[in-house]
């Protein structure tokens, strides 16, 4: 991640890239013999000695609060890969850090800059779709297919786990096209192929009384030639299925009026809805959210993938987490199912850390 | 340097045999399926060759390896075939690299025996020379399957060449081109997605009138630093360029896509996939009298 970044970000015209950090010198060594960057094996070392505007925080997830803390405490403007941390308390800290300082902050959510699912947020703002009443967020891929991997992404405690990676970016998508869900429930995270942290991730999304969603990633599913992200999502007026390629719009009735619009199907390509940019490595987005941060550095707007905004996706991620780890209703070959009424997991609602049991109506 | 061939007009792409569709997944999908046998996509290749199709530029997927099988026990059915390999097939890399780490991934595609890949675990620092050797294995071990077939060209995926464009580690596309000229007596190519930019860095480190592939269409997609750019590129003689995407994953009607496309003279080849031997037809028909125009 952090290579392409630095790729992307070294031909970006209004920038200027002074140096990088990578604790194997093996890696720094190669770089600066052949593409002439300072490069050092500690983060501090080049925070301490070089004069930066902003820089790019790629590390496993685990390094990311220490890293970005010591950035702001500098004054430099952060991009950080997500998933933002794995303590959504420390990174609540970080964000409000950062906005009272006036710093751009922004998290590598890249799905947040895929032309499709921006245009389907548009849409959905326009409320095309009338009443929203259900989604699907699913998120499918090849990682983890044998049981080993010696990698920190197989590490709980270094936010590995399809959690903090595929379901991360579900979540953040679906957090972007319809805001956060305020609770959670029947949440199932399993290994398929892990001891140590979860390949799939399975979990109801309460959003208000009449609207609801579902969230299903697995990143041990190898018909998928890389992540595929799709999000489907029902409303009084019909209906829309998107995902990096393709937009799909299905309505029944056209209440609101919008150019290129009609009742039934409306398919658009990414071909007609992704903008240029001005160099591609390894799809539009990841050029795009790097050209958002430095237009949000150069305007003092705030980003569409800030800290806050990926603090809400971790919130929701260690939801699940609690969530995953309550009591099921058992059924009992015993006694009838209403004496077990009172069993029932209600659904976990929660802002970092407090369990929050209500009386609400369970979807 | 070798003696530069003309490449065929005509080439024949995969994409369509690996479920890759850059505008639906369904489609992808449906194509994954369809040709999971080896047969299907035998008889597709086998329609191309009918029509006069001679060129298979291909990704080194681990499926390709059936392919080269096919083509080496039926040599005299097809004397003429040529393969163009593309490299790294770049999921496998990233796939091995989220399992195992950036060095992991490396050491898990070098031989099992190999004095570098236990240099690697140590961490050491590698000169020019070491660079070389490893990018040499490397590529030996994705051109391994190719053995004893034709390769006259052999390219850098884009994912690679651009992230080292981007890097400015031009130095190692010259490593690329110069050990498949040494090695295989072969033409380095290079897919980019940004063209305009890599052929100056190209010439820089020593690559003159290199072969670009790279995605040439109407409504520009995929094609960083703008339409003229790349019009200017072509018109300019520069480079040997090969057009690929040029229906844009299907945006543009086939007709006006190749028109524009065969309206560039300075191009060389055009390549493209397709599924059924009718498409092909109407394709090669098309570019033939386009061409001509």
């Amino acid at each position: 991640m952090g290579l392409s970044h630095q790729s992307i970000v070294n031909t970006h015209p209004a920038v200027q890239l002074v140096a990088v950090a990578d604790p194997s010198s093996y890696v720094t060594d190669i770089l600066s013999r052949h593409t002439g960057i300072r490069a050092y094996t500690r983060h501090g070392e080049l925070l301490a000695a070089e004069a930066l505007d902003c820089v790019f925080v790629a590390t496993p997830s685990r390094y990311h609060a220490e890293i970005v803390a010591a950035a702001l405490g500098r004054g430099l403007h952060v991009f950080c890969e997500k998933p933002f941390g794995i303590d959504p308390v420390r990174g609540l800290e970080l964000a409000e850090l950062a906005e009272h300082k006036r710093l751009v902050n922004q998290v590598g959510y890249h799905y947040r800059f895929v032309a499709a699912f921006a245009e389907a947020r548009r849409l959905l703002e326009r409320g095309v779709l009338g009443e929203l009443h259900h989604l699907r967020a699913e998120a499918y891929g090849p990682v983890v297919l044998r049981p080993r991997g010696s990698t920190w992404r197989s590490q709980k405690e270094e936010g590995g786990g399809c959690l903090f990676d595929y379901a991360s970016h579900a979540i953040d998508l679906v957090n972007y096209l319809v805001g956060r869900p305020t609770a959670v429930s029947g949440t199932v995270l399993n290994g398929v192929f892990s001891d140590q942290v979860d390949d799939e991730v399975y979990s109801t999304l309460h959003f208000r009384r009449t609207f609801h969603g579902q969230l299903a990633t697995n990143w041990s599913d190898d018909s998928y030639r890389k992540m595929t992200l799709r999000v489907s999502l029902w409303g009084t007026n019909g209906r829309i299925n998107v995902d990096r390629q393709e937009l799909q719009v299905y309505l029944r009735r056209l209440e609101v009026p919008e150019p290129g619009l009609r009742e039934g199907w409306n398919i658009r390509y990414t071909t007609e809805l992704t903008a240029p940019v001005w160099f591609y490595v390894r799809g539009e987005e990841y050029s795009a959210q790097i050209d958002h941060f430095v237009e949000c550095i150069r305007t003092g707007a705030v980003s569409r993938s800030s800290f806050r905004t990926a603090c809400d996706a971790t919130a929701v991620a260690a939801m699940m987490r609690q969530d995953a780890a309550r009591a099921t209703t058992r059924i009992s070959t015993r006694a009838p199912a209403k004496e077990n009424a009172g069993q029932a997991a209600a659904p976990v609602r929660t802002l970092l850390g407090r369990i929050w049991r209500g009386d609400r109506q369970r979807g | 340097m070798m003696a530069r061939e003309r490449m065929d007009r005509i080439l024949f792409g995969d994409n369509q045999f690996f479920g890759v569709n850059h505008m639906s997944e369904e489609r992808a999908r449906a194509q994954a399926l369809r040709f999971q046998e080896l047969d299907a996509v035998i008889q597709v290749l086998d329609a191309a060759y009918a029509e006069g199709i001679r060129t298979f530029m291909c990704t080194t997927h681990e499926r390709v390896a059936q392919i080269c099988d096919y083509f080496r026990a039926h040599r005299a059915r097809y004397p003429d075939y040529k393969f163009f390999p593309c490299m790294p097939y770049a999921h496998k890399y990233a796939n091995a690299a989220a399992e195992h780490g950036l060095l992991g991934a490396l050491r898990s595609f070098l031989p099992e025996e190999n004095p570098l890949a236990s240099l690697l675990k140590g961490g050491m620092s590698l000169a020019r020379k070491d660079v070389a050797s490893l990018a040499a294995m490397l590529i030996d071990a994705e051109m391994k399957m190719f053995a004893d077939l034709a390769t006259p060209v052999i390219f850098l995926q884009n994912v690679a060449t651009d992230f080292l464009l981007g890097l400015g580690f031009d130095e190692a596309l010259r490593i690329f081109a110069d050990h498949v000229a040494e090695r295989y007596g072969a033409e380095a190519g290079f897919i980019t997605m940004n063209a305009p930019r890599l052929v100056p860095r190209l010439e820089r480190v020593g690559i003159s009138n290199p072969i670009i592939c790279t995605n040439l269409n109407k409504i520009g997609f995929r094609m960083s630093g703008g339409v003229g750019a790349y019009e200017e590129l072509v018109a300019a003689g520069r480079c040997r360029v090969i057009a690929m995407s040029v229906f844009a994953s299907g945006a543009i009607p086939a007709r006006e896509a190749l028109g524009y496309v065969c309206a560039q003279r300075g191009i060389e080849s055009i390549v493209f996939g397709a599924s059924s031997r009718r498409n092909i037809a109407e394709t090669r028909r098309l570019i033939e009298e386009l061409s001509a125009a």
